[in-house]
């Protein structure tokens, strides 16, 4: 072992006894670099290349806008929906106890195991016209299947688990004293969950619903099939790209990509300080 | 403010005092609300699934899945399988390994780097190797003159489903190994053990449970992966139809039995996938407590 230097300079790793940092670390990057990175900087390298005039055409192409608009605004409004049932799942699965319980909860990560295709085609099964779900809405005159409203359903079916699994753990960690104690100080039931429980639960509802969100948007698999993919009404920008790659336009899907790309890194820039903030603000 | 009285001021109680816990038929509504989303959500589309795949009997169900378009999906979809997690298990291990046991600058970038893939869309995942092997592509035209087929072909297809499955392992591991810290495998080293010996007989032991939990999730994410594979796969019947694409191409052909018959066959999967999962966290909670979340 060398002696420890007292004031040693910039150091790429801290000594250790354990061999194969070299092996390991090489490995790992040069992996990454070949599964991930070079393609990945394939696509903003083709994308640079377009040019501003060709890609701002294509950014502002009236299907493409809609596209994005559809996805965005669909995958917004299912995480919207997960985080208002996906708090409740959580709350009743670790406060409440119940025969069925760790079936029920099992049962959440359903999403994450069912290949997304499958999930599709029995959405859109159940929410077609004459199915199960369907022809109960029919005389309401709620059409689901292959309207907007269907990319909605997928997309909360897609979701769901994201904001139980962040949600859940943080509840179990809830101290039962805190609660207790703001119980005794005279606080009403609705005053502790709103005053005392939810600040301690909203960075994680937070990371929940950007989580969903962020799954949302680029979700295709389970949509395509619910969606009825008309172009200006419910078509997902990942099927816009599928469809200009199909017509051999490799620039509107290069450019299409980068767009998603890019608004997904804005969004979780955001929703990273809007976590930053509420902790500052709640913790 | 609320009434003064204090009702319950026990050194232990038995019941819970009513400000702990909701009154009884708030607690009925939510509890009805929970299960009415989880059933609406969750159970019906996987029941719908069985319903449909039997609808026309057992035999109709035997005779679909008896195809020989369906037997060459499903071994294309075992082979891309066990290509792919295997190649991300080595990854994981050796990242794990690296980012776990060791102190380094830029370890936060790499670990956000692994994660990546999940932040991207399964379609963009697929359109980058079109972008990069298609014949408009960087090295389409290297490729052509050296007769190397990787677009719409196997290559394609598991370079697809290594990329969506890719932090799996990576991200069960990490955490893990990260609790578990040094201490064993120095004490290995000490008494004589060569890194190997202390890899083998120490950390991989220690880790087994979450490893295989990684494999689990990264295998049923690789056998049902649909956007990436449908990108890159070309949708040649019989030659570059996973499962998941197959069931695309039966239900736009109206062959609903057909469809579901496949489809069934992965929502088994995911069920066999949660039952083993479930079994993992009741049996090794405490351990994989740390590589939980995800």
């Amino acid at each position: 072992m060398t002696t420890a230097p007292a004031k040693a300079g910039w150091r790429f790793r801290q000594p250790s006894v354990i061999p194969g940092f070299g092996l390991t670390l090489g490995f790992s990057l040069a992996y990454l670099t070949l599964i991930i990175l070079i393609p990945l900087s394939g696509l903003v390298w083709r994308s640079a290349a377009l040019g501003w005039v060709d890609f701002w055409a294509i950014a502002v192409d009236r299907r493409t806008l809609n596209a994005l608009k559809i996805s965005f605004g669909t995958a917004f409004l299912a995480a919207v929906v997960n985080v208002v049932f996906g708090t409740i799942v959580a709350w009743v699965l670790v406060r409440y106890r119940f025969p069925g319980r760790r079936i029920a909860d099992a049962m959440v990560d359903l999403p994450f195991a069912l290949p997304t295709a499958v999930a599709g085609i029995a959405l859109t099964t159940l929410y077609a016209p004459n199915g199960w779900i369907g022809q109960l809405l029919m005389p309401l005159g709620i059409k689901v299947a292959y309207t907007p409203l269907g990319i909605v359903v997928a997309l909360v079916f897609i979701g769901l688990p994201f904001v139980v699994r962040t949600v859940q753990p943080i509840m179990e960690e809830v101290d039962k004293e805190v609660e207790e104690a703001a119980a005794t100080l005279g606080a009403s039931r609705f005053q502790i969950i709103a005053r005392v429980l939810f600040p301690g639960l909203a960075p994680a509802i937070i990371t929940g619903f950007s989580l969903a969100f962020a799954r949302g948007v680029g979700e295709y698999g389970s949509v395509i099939f619910i969606a009825g993919n008309l172009p200006f009404k419910s078509e997902i920008a990942p099927l816009l790209i599928v469809i200009r790659l199909e017509e051999y336009n490799y620039e509107a899907a290069t450019a299409i990509a980068a767009i998603m790309l890019a608004l997904s890194f804005v969004m979780l820039l955001v929703v990273n300080l809007v976590q930053t903030w509420s902790r500052k603000r709640y913790g | 403010m609320a009434d003064p009285e204090i009702k319950s001021y026990e050194p232990h109680h038995e019941s819970q005092s009513a400000a702990v816990t909701e009154s009884r038929p708030v607690k009925a509504v939510l509890m009805a609300f929970a299960f009415a989303f989880l059933a609406v959500f969750l159970l019906l589309p996987l029941i719908v699934v069985f319903h449909e795949a039997l609808a026309k009997g057992a035999g109709a169900y035997t005779e679909a899945l008896s195809s020989p378009d369906t037997r060459s999906a499903i071994r294309l979809t075992l082979l891309v399988a066990a290509i792919s997690v295997p190649l991300n298990v080595v990854f994981g291990i050796s990242a794990a390994w690296a980012i776990a046991k060791f102190e380094f600058k830029g370890k936060a970038f790499l670990t956000t780097l692994i994660d990546l893939p999940f932040s991207v869309s399964p379609v963009i995942s697929g359109l980058v190797y079109v972008l990069l092997f298609g014949a408009q592509g960087l090295l389409g035209a290297w490729l052509k003159a050296h007769g190397i087929v990787i677009l719409f072909a196997v290559p394609g297809i598991v370079l697809a489903t290594i990329f969506v499955t890719f932090p799996f392992v990576a991200r069960e591991l990490i955490p893990l190994m990260q609790e578990q810290g040094n201490g064993d495998e120095e004490a290995a080293l000490s008494l004589g053990a060569s890194g190997w010996q202390a890899f083998w007989y120490v950390t991989l032991p220690n880790v087994k449970w979450g490893l295989l939990y990684g494999v689990l999730l990264c295998n049923a994410r690789a056998m049902g992966e649909f956007g990436a594979v449908s990108v890159v796969s070309g949708h040649i019947r019989g030659l570059t139809n996973t499962m998941p694409l197959h069931v695309e191409i039966l239900y736009n052909e109206y062959n609903a039995v057909g469809a579901f018959a496949v489809a069934s066959l992965l929502a088994g999967l995911a069920l066999v996938t949660l039952v083993l999962k479930t079994l993992l966290e009741m049996r090794y909670g405490a351990e994989l407590a740390a590589a939980r979340g995800h």
